[in-house]
């Protein structure tokens, strides 16, 4: 078994926000990091986050509060998400949001000279008592692609070691489930390498791509989640998927909830603002599971438009040409491009679009991935050497819901505090790790089935029926026999996948390899969601069931976990102590 | 429709070739991208980069009958009038003036280098507040138009300029974010970033040809950017 080693104190696999954001804490302590990313780091899926990221930091309302956040990040949630988690998220947001302007993240300002905040969905003062808040930092409509920017140049000047355009294929990991490191590929040369490291900081995002219609990037597949899972990682909450109101009908191309947040709203086939009938106080800021099921509502009542009636519209034109070209600028590009509309003048035909993975690795608020021996929270121990951040990860601070322009403000303050954690770790002496031959060759069996195959269907063939399948079965509204036809069919798919042939075998910048690689990863996804779906026998957030349709808080207030290894899915308790506030308890859920 | 492209890999080609594909796209008017997607599946061989399909990430740079641009925000009724209706082939190349890994796939190390020389970061020497620095709105608008490079080469690999000196020529994306840096009011560095630009060629290689201009995708405007880095450079001289 010879594969060239390289070995560092710590590896990020994953070139967006929350990888960058803890190789940077990691660099700057003169730690050997590493970071390989799939992609060059400024194009992975970050830079397409628009309307802002949601942080108490007081600009907008000098009184604002981070717990008035955490509130709405729990209500949000469902109240599924972590409060632990969320306390230390919002709490310690605005120095992270403020380190960022350090950096020189280009915020757009206030009067005063401060950061720009404007309304999101969801967001309310004083605990929901004084009205809809204004908490989310803004770089015009191209925050994602600020802050990305920002992190890769800092990451530039401290020092980071990039591997770009190196695809991790799978995690390596001793006889005692201890993770080592993990297998890459140089994508232009094809080189496998083994990188060795102390820590293993898993940050590949999101995996939008098993769905049809979806908001993210193509490069989306979910390779963390399927990685993990094969090494007998578990996943916690993979059912909840949410649903972006405002898609662009027909592209999939994102719209941002800031333009609901500057005044726009969505009507319906005859003109109707149809959200005051769904959520009469909060109307279209209301949390984006409420309405991305009111907009099916609408359309399955008939009052969608178009030649199917399977749109509705997003009206903004009454905001004049100045706010739309000062505050929403890439928005305007946007519609003009993909919905040949121009929103100056005209509405923008959207849809619910799959848009954001709320379940992933469960992780303390350390980024210490766990491993679950029971369902109780102390039954939780962390899995020696990985860790997860960002998307992929499941601390949980969104729960069965995010709340917009927390993603990013997840990101940036998991980042941290893994690369806060690790670099104490690493002072204190942190273990590395060893694997066997045979651990190696277990971990580049994968690839080299691939490599070996003979014939079989293809790749792309494989994958739309994957993704057609999870849009019809675990959509927006999902129903037990249809999700149970759905896992029936994804267990088929995963015997043809096993069987699928890699023609091109070459080495240099091979993307159907890669593009294979990937399809293993969207089906481990796919297949957890769908198990996890069919298993939570309520609704519940972005979870809405036709034959289950209330929270069923006796059975459901709680995690999912589904098992790799048997594929079953258990349940995790849901921590209700946060240390510095009282807990927040459940309540009906309004707009 | 005919589609025409640029082929290469280095492991069986000697040398470089286009090769001619057939695609029925019943008349839509599709972005190249889409296009490329459908021949990968036809022939998975075909390699390019992509990501987030929505113009942002400038992954997909490449050459379209003739000139630059991002293959995911250019419907086929802008490559060149009758391509759409399969009166004249699509023709795709590489980015022009970079070495190809493989068809569609240029090595950007040149590029990315001239990008970090600019030090492309905030530098400011004095203790940061335990909130954001303050900035007006109008030193915030200095930085539109600057800010909002995606780094998909598309100006640099479209300049005469620095197809002749891509070495010593720091190029249109690398000045635009120098002067990125040097407009923000939270930066300090200025003499710094513009002593490393006063030699004959990191910047004073632009001859306003403007080519940087016409293609960029994002609609930014280097040469303007480099005519205020030039007008700080000859008044730091006098």
């Amino acid at each position: 078994m010879s594969i060239r080693t390289i070995t560092f104190d710590a590896i990020v696999v994953g070139g967006g926000g929350a990888g960058m954001r803890a190789s940077l804490q990691m660099a700057q302590s003169g730690f050997k990091t590493a970071l390989i990313s799939k992609v060059f780091p400024t194009r992975s899926h970050t830079v397409s986050a628009q309307g802002g990221i949601t942080c108490a930091i007081a600009s907008s309302d000098p009184n604002d509060d981070w717990r008035w956040h955490m509130y709405d990040t729990v209500k949000g949630s469902d109240y599924i998400g972590d409060q632990d988690a969320i306390e230390y998220m919002c709490q310690v947001g605005p120095e992270a949001v403020f380190e960022l302007d350090h950096m020189g993240l280009p915020f757009s300002r206030t009067e005063e000279g401060r950061i720009y905040q404007r309304p999101f969905g969801g967001q309310s003062k004083n605990f929901g008592e004084g009205g809809q808040a204004a908490r989310t930092c803004a770089a015009a409509d191209r925050t994602g692609h600020a802050l990305l920017h920002t992190l890769y140049q800092q990451n530039l000047k401290s020092g980071t070691q990039f591997y770009n355009e190196w695809y991790a294929a799978e995690l390596v990991k001793d006889s005692q489930d201890n993770v080592c490191g993990v297998i890459a590929i140089n994508i232009e040369s094809g080189e496998t390498v083994f990188f060795k490291a102390k820590a293993t900081v898993f940050a590949t995002g999101g995996s939008g791509r098993i769905y049809s219609s979806t908001t993210n990037a193509l490069i989306n597949t979910g390779d963390g989640v399927g990685m993990a899972l094969r090494a007998g990682v578990p996943v916690q909450d993979i059912e909840m998927w949410q649903f972006h109101p405002t898609g662009i009908a027909g592209a999939g191309v994102l719209v941002t909830e800031g333009c609901r947040g500057e005044g726009g709203y969505l009507i319906n086939k005859d003109g109707e603002r149809f959200m005051e009938r769904y959520a009469p106080n909060a109307k279209d800021l209301a949390s984006r599971d409420v309405v991305a099921r009111s907009m099916m509502m609408e359309i399955l009542d008939g009052r969608g438009d178009g030649p199917d009636g399977s749109y509705v519209y997003l009206k903004l034109d009454h905001l004049g040409e100045e706010v739309l070209h000062s505050r929403l600028p890439g928005i305007c590009e946007l519609a003009i491009t993909f919905a040949g509309t121009d929103p100056v003048k005209e509405p923008i035909p959207v849809v619910p679009t799959c848009h954001y993975m709320m379940g992933g690795i469960p992780t303390n608020v350390h980024g210490q991935a766990l491993k679950l021996s029971g369902g109780h929270e102390g039954d939780a121990q962390a899995v020696n050497g990985l860790f997860a951040v960002g998307e992929v990860a499941c601390v949980s601070v969104h729960g069965a819901n995010r709340l917009g322009g927390n993603s990013l403000l997840d990101l940036v303050v998991f980042g941290r505090a893994a690369g806060l954690y690790i670099e104490d770790a690493l002072r204190q002496g942190m273990t590395q790790y060893e694997p066997s031959n045979d651990d190696l060759d277990r971990a580049l069996s994968r690839v080299r089935r691939w490599d070996e195959s003979k014939g079989g269907e293809s790749v792309a063939s494989l994958r739309k029926e994957l993704q057609s399948t999870m849009q019809n079965h675990f959509g927006v509204f999902r129903k037990g026999d249809l999700m149970e036809e759905g896992v029936e069919k994804l267990a088929n798919l995963r015997e043809r996948i096993a069987n699928a042939h890699l023609e091109d075998k070459s080495g240099a910048f091979n993307t159907a390899r890669v593009e294979a690689l990937e399809l293993d990863n969207l089906l481990e996804v796919a297949e957890a969601t769908a198990i996890a779906a069919a298993g939570r026998t309520e609704s519940r957030g972005a979870h809405s069931r036709y034959d289950f349709p209330d929270r069923d808080d006796e059975n459901w207030l709680c995690h999912s976990i589904f098992d790799p290894l048997t594929k079953q899915l258990g349940k995790r308790e849901v921590n209700f102590k946060p240390k510095t506030v009282d807990t927040f308890q459940p309540k009906v859920r309004t707009y | 429709m005919k589609v025409s492209i640029y082929r290469y890999n280095p492991e069986t080609d000697r040398e470089p070739a286009m090769k001619e594909y057939e695609l029925d796209t019943q008349g839509k008017d599709l972005m190249v991208l889409d296009v490329l997607n459908l021949l990968k599946e036809q022939d998975p061989s075909l390699s390019f980069r992509r990501s987030c399909r929505e113009g942002v990430c400038g992954s997909d740079g490449m050459n379209m009958n003739g000139k630059n641009g991002l293959a995911c925000i250019t419907p086929l009724s802008a490559v060149a009038p009758g391509v759409k209706e399969g009166k004249k082939p699509l023709v795709l190349r590489p980015l022009p003036g970079l070495p190809v890994i493989r068809d569609l796939v240029v090595d950007m190390t040149m590029f990315y280098n001239q990008y970090e020389k600019v030090q492309p970061y905030l530098q400011n020497n004095t203790p940061a507040p335990a909130i954001e620095r303050l900035q007006s709105p109008e030193d915030r608008a200095k930085l539109d138009g600057l800010y909002e490079c995606i780094l998909c080469a598309c100006c640099s690999t479209s300049c005469p300029s620095w197809w002749w000196n891509p070495e010593k020529f720091l190029g249109p994306a690398a000045l635009l974010q120098s002067y990125r840096f040097l407009a923000d009011s939270r930066d300090n560095a200025t003499e710094d970033r513009l002593s490393k630009m006063d030699d004959p060629f990191s910047l004073f290689r632009c001859h306003g040809i403007m080519n940087c201009v016409s293609v960029c995708p994002k609609g930014l405007n280097p040469t303007r950017a480099i005519g205020h880095i030039r007008s700080m450079l000859l008044e730091r001289g006098v």
